[in-house]
């Protein structure tokens, strides 16, 4: 069946069967190979996007379920001339590995300091928490995205 | 060695984070091809049994499928995966079979592959089918491996593999003479390393040309290629194996699997691409479990604290088959039992029984994690006997820098010898005591404070790194001034890139942007490559770039000279971009030659690099709970030359915390008929960013390995091994007044709290 929608600003009009998760057709479908999966129940968190502005598991979204909505990917987060403020502090951090984990990450970081720019330690631990990452212990992460808070606070006001 | 030394030892930004921080890495499943089929594997669910028949005509004719493919597809018989590490005769008759043939051994085991227009539809088509197997009775554990009731292979007549037999000086001796002695039991669960990108495979078979394609390797694609070459019946330099992005691989990634030749098989068998994404589920029970062992030790000490010997019997459970590096975890459980410390007479057997479960293999620090924690809980035990300050026994028994190398046990059969390289290790036990303020903290020992008792340890490792036989490196001075580097090492994931075009470039005396590309990791690349494991990749590629671009020197002295009439000798290059010859007449390096210089070097080494250190910990127990909580972490070690400091701080830092997984809470457990229990991450349990927020970690270059031109050590694994004995000796400080000795791990609230609960009951019945 078909479906429509917004990827990183472009509509899209896909055909899918009704079961394709909403990670298969964006890696498979539309070949934005940015998401991962990782465990296809939930845990892992290699395949968030954000949906409408929320940052959701694409492995347990069904693509026909994103019908009308505005997903954003690690892509749409991303530009050709270099790195985003998020992801200059991931790499100065040294907040990824092998980078298997890291597009969920930046996804999840993204949709939190868009909301809460002053998130404190505790809070990005709480919200990181649901992505599993098997390389860096997360210190490095937690303190890529509190580095990170200034550019988001400066932007505020502003749509993600 | 080098006259600008500009990038080894700093805290370069890594290269590959811009392809990865931008969605834009390429692993194994991002990769398309047109007409491709979709693999899913028919996986046993059945622990021991004898298989009947399989019955594949209904998921046949499922629209979509493409093939069935079963062991009877394989010709006379099923090509069997020989062992890379330790291939001893005694466990050729247990290695593993590409396919379940004739019986499975564990759940998990292949039995059949679908192909199909799908990964659905080949998921759909493995329900149709209907394996007929006679149960047998699961050899769940090794007690019940050890009684020879029901046997894996019935050929052999016995469940034991093999015995492994670590000895030093005469520990009976030792033993008789003694005025203090312990014996005790320990034991680690199996768990494993669960690199977050399941493995994948994209085969591709070439029918006009002969040529098969392999996306998807990692860690030893040498080796693998030949192992396939032989078992499908092509000459290797027919099959090319190409490195991907590699999402972790901590051990377990890379190694040859039941896969590795199943994906490429059914690629040529129907003539068409083939890919297979394992999902997690699978990933959980069929990639190599680890470090499942046990352990009656007994520790022999003079009456002031030195240690006199070390003997006794551990037992490592296998599962049902001899993987490629199966056998490490158990011998080096025997043969670093030791540790960092003088332990004069030894005397360890380790005994390697099979079971119906996930074989295992090696996973970061392999039986080093396990003998540690055997070693460290053993010590505090004794020091408390003794009435020895834990941290002074330590420091009596260190080996020091003075009687370095030294020797540590022999292990056979094998033969291997092996001697601790150098180092000051009690520098480190200093520093990590000053680090975790062991000084003040230590009247926290066992104080209730706030309903939680506060408990302390530190524990001392060495981490071998560096295996040989070689490495080969080669370099390419291209036209346009750039260098490009093929190494034979291969990534997993831990920076590779960034820290071979650090080596690269102050060899050449570029700066890192003059560095085109480091290749690595695909066959097609050097001639031989020896890969990445034991910690091997930076000593052993990076030395081999250093041997390279010594001969890339020569090599561009030599053209120089030729175009500037003068003897290479004369020549000197200057600030990696000019050749200088006598007279002050240059040339630049951009266009000397049109098609590029190219050189090659190989690094040869027989010995191993032994980084060092401790790591101390501070928890605080929740009584009511059994809730350990870890306030303080605190990792010391020397690892001689540092190449990025930062790196080789993520590489410990992440290695510790896959530690407290181990130490907490990860456990492949099975029920009494070798049902997995853990079979997707909400059962099996790794740590997440809220558990350990406290981690810290500090790298010291004092002293160099003796045995490699870059002064370097193997890292990475060092920040894994003390965790378990430090973590159980921290608990059992936390718990003192209660005599809580915590034997077994993990240690999960609920085995803290039924210890404590065990400890009050028989406080109450005396």
């Amino acid at each position: 069946m078909p479906v429509r929608f917004e990827v990183n600003g472009k509509n899209v009009e896909v055909e899918v069967e009704p079961r394709l998760t909403l990670a298969d057709c964006l890696r498979h479908n539309l070949r934005l190979t940015g998401t991962h999966v990782g465990c296809e129940h939930g845990v892992c968190g290699a395949c968030t996007v954000i949906v409408d502005g929320a940052a959701v598991r694409a492995c347990l979204m069904l693509a026909v379920q994103a019908e009308n909505t505005k997903v954003v990917t690690v892509e749409g987060l991303s530009r050709d001339d270099g790195l985003t403020p998020l992801q200059a502090s991931f790499r100065k951090h040294h907040a990824l590995q092998c980078g298997f984990c890291t597009p969920g990450m930046i996804t999840t970081a993204h949709a939190l300091l868009s909301e809460e720019p002053d998130a404190d330690a505790e809070r990005v631990r709480e919200v990181l928490s649901g992505n599993l990452c098997r390389c860096t212990g997360y210190v490095s992460i937690v303190e890529a995205v509190l580095d990170a808070r200034a550019a988001y606070r400066k932007r505020e006001g502003t749509a993600p | 060695m080098r006259p600008t030394n500009l990038l080894v030892g700093s805290a370069v930004e890594r290269l590959e984070d811009l392809r990865f921080l931008r969605g834009r890495g390429q692993y194994v499943d991002d990769l398309a091809r047109d007409g491709v089929l979709h693999a899913a594997i028919l996986r046993s669910s059945i622990a021991h049994g004898r298989i009947r028949s399989i019955e594949i005509a209904a998921a046949r004719a499922l629209a979509g499928v493409h093939a069935v493919i079963t062991a009877a597809d394989m010709g006379k018989s099923v090509p069997i995966i020989p062992m890379r590490l330790q291939p001893l005769p005694e466990f050729h008759p247990f290695e593993q079979p590409v396919m379940a043939d004739g019986k499975v051994r564990y759940v998990g085991e292949p039995i059949a592959v679908v192909l199909a227009d799908s990964a659905a539809i080949a998921e759909d088509a493995l329900a149709l089918i209907e394996p007929d197997i006679e149960p047998l009775p699961a050899v769940a554990n090794r007690r019940a491996a050890a009684k020879d009731d029901s046997i894996l292979f019935e050929d052999k007549g016995t469940n034991l593999a093999l015995t492994f037999r670590a000895t030093r000086g005469d520990a009976a001796a030792a033993f008789g003479d003694a005025a203090y002695t312990r014996r005790e039991t320990f034991r680690v669960q199996r768990h494993f390393a669960l690199p977050m990108e399941p493995r994948g495979l994209l085969a591709d078979w070439d029918a006009a040309r002969g040529r098969l394609t392999v996306c998807g390797a990692s860690k030893v694609p040498f080796f693998n290629r030949r192992i396939l070459a032989k078992q499908i019946g092509l000459p290797e330099d027919a099959i090319e194996m190409v490195e991907n992005d590699v999402g972790g691989g901590f051990g377990a990634r890379g190694e040859f699997y039941p896969e590795d030749f199943l994906i490429p098989f059914a690629a040529r068998h129907v003539g068409r691409p083939v890919k297979w994404t394992e999902d997690r589920r699978e990933q959980l029970m069929a990639m190599n479990h680890a470090r499942e062992a046990e352990c009656d030790i007994e520790i022999a000490c003079a009456r002031d604290g030195r240690i006199l010997g070390l003997r006794g019997h551990a037992f490592a459970d296998m599962g049902a088959y001899m993987r490629t590096n199966g056998a490490v975890g158990a011998r080096n459980i025997a043969q670093f039992m030791s540790g960092p410390y003088r332990i004069p007479n030894i005397d360890i057997d380790v005994s390697l029984l099979m079971t119906n479960k996930t074989p295992v293999g090696t996973y970061r620090g392999p039986g080093r994690f396990e003998t540690d924690f055997f070693r460290e809980r053993l010590l505090d035990m004794a020091a408390q006997d003794l009435g020895l300050d834990r941290v002074e026994f330590r420091r009596r028994n260190l080996v020091s820098a003075g009687e370095m190398p030294y020797p540590i046990a022999t292990i056979a059969p094998f033969e291997s010898r092996d001697e601790l390289d150098s180092g000051d290790y009690q520098m480190t036990l200093e520093r990590c005591l000053e680090e975790i303020d062991w000084g003040r903290k230590s009247r926290l020992q066992g104080r209730e404070i706030d309903g939680r008792y506060h408990g302390l340890a530190v524990g001392c490792f060495i981490e071998g790194g560096a295996a040989g036989p070689k490495e080969g490196a080669r370099l390419v001075l291209e036209p346009d001034g750039s260098l490009s580097v093929y190494v034979g090492s291969s990534a997993v994931g831990q920076g590779l890139e960034t820290a071979f075009a650090q080596i690269a470039a102050d060899a050449m005396e570029i700066p890192i942007d003059r560095i085109r590309g480091v290749f690595h990791g695909s066959t097609s690349y050097v001639s031989d490559g020896y890969g990445s494991y034991h910690s091997r990749a930076v000593v052993m590629g990076g030395s081999a770039i250093l041997l390279a671009a010594s001969a890339l020197r020569d090599a561009i002295r030599s053209r120089a000279a030729h175009r500037l009439g003068c003897d290479p000798a004369a020549v000197e290059i200057v600030e990696g971009r000019k050749a200088v010859g006598p007279g002050g007449s240059s040339l630049p390096l951009v266009g000397l030659a049109d098609e590029g210089i190219s050189a090659e070097g190989s690094f040869l080494n027989k010995k191993h690099t032994y980084t060092y250190g401790a790591h101390a910990a501070h928890v605080a127990v929740d009584p009511k709970t059994g809730h350990v909580q870890l306030i303080d972490y605190v990792v010391v070690e020397d690892c001689g030359r540092i190449i990025n400091p930062m790196m080789l701080r993520g590489q410990v830092i992440g290695s510790v915390v896959q530690g407290l997984g181990g130490a907490f809470m990860e456990d492949l457990a099975y029920d009494d008929q070798g049902q997995l229990l853990a079979g997707s991450l909400a059962d099996y349990l790794i740590p997440t960013a809220s558990d350990f927020p406290m981690i810290r970690a500090v790298v010291m270059e004092v002293h160099p390995s003796p045995i490699n031109p870059l002064g370097a050590k193997g890292a990475g694994e060092g920040g894994i091994i003390a965790v378990g004995g430090v973590i159980a000796n921290a608990v059992a400080n936390a718990l003192s007044s209660f005599s809580v000795q915590p034997r077994e791990l993990p240690l999960t609230p609920s085995r803290v709290w039924h210890l404590l609960h065990d400890a009050r009951r028989a406080e109450a019945a005396e």
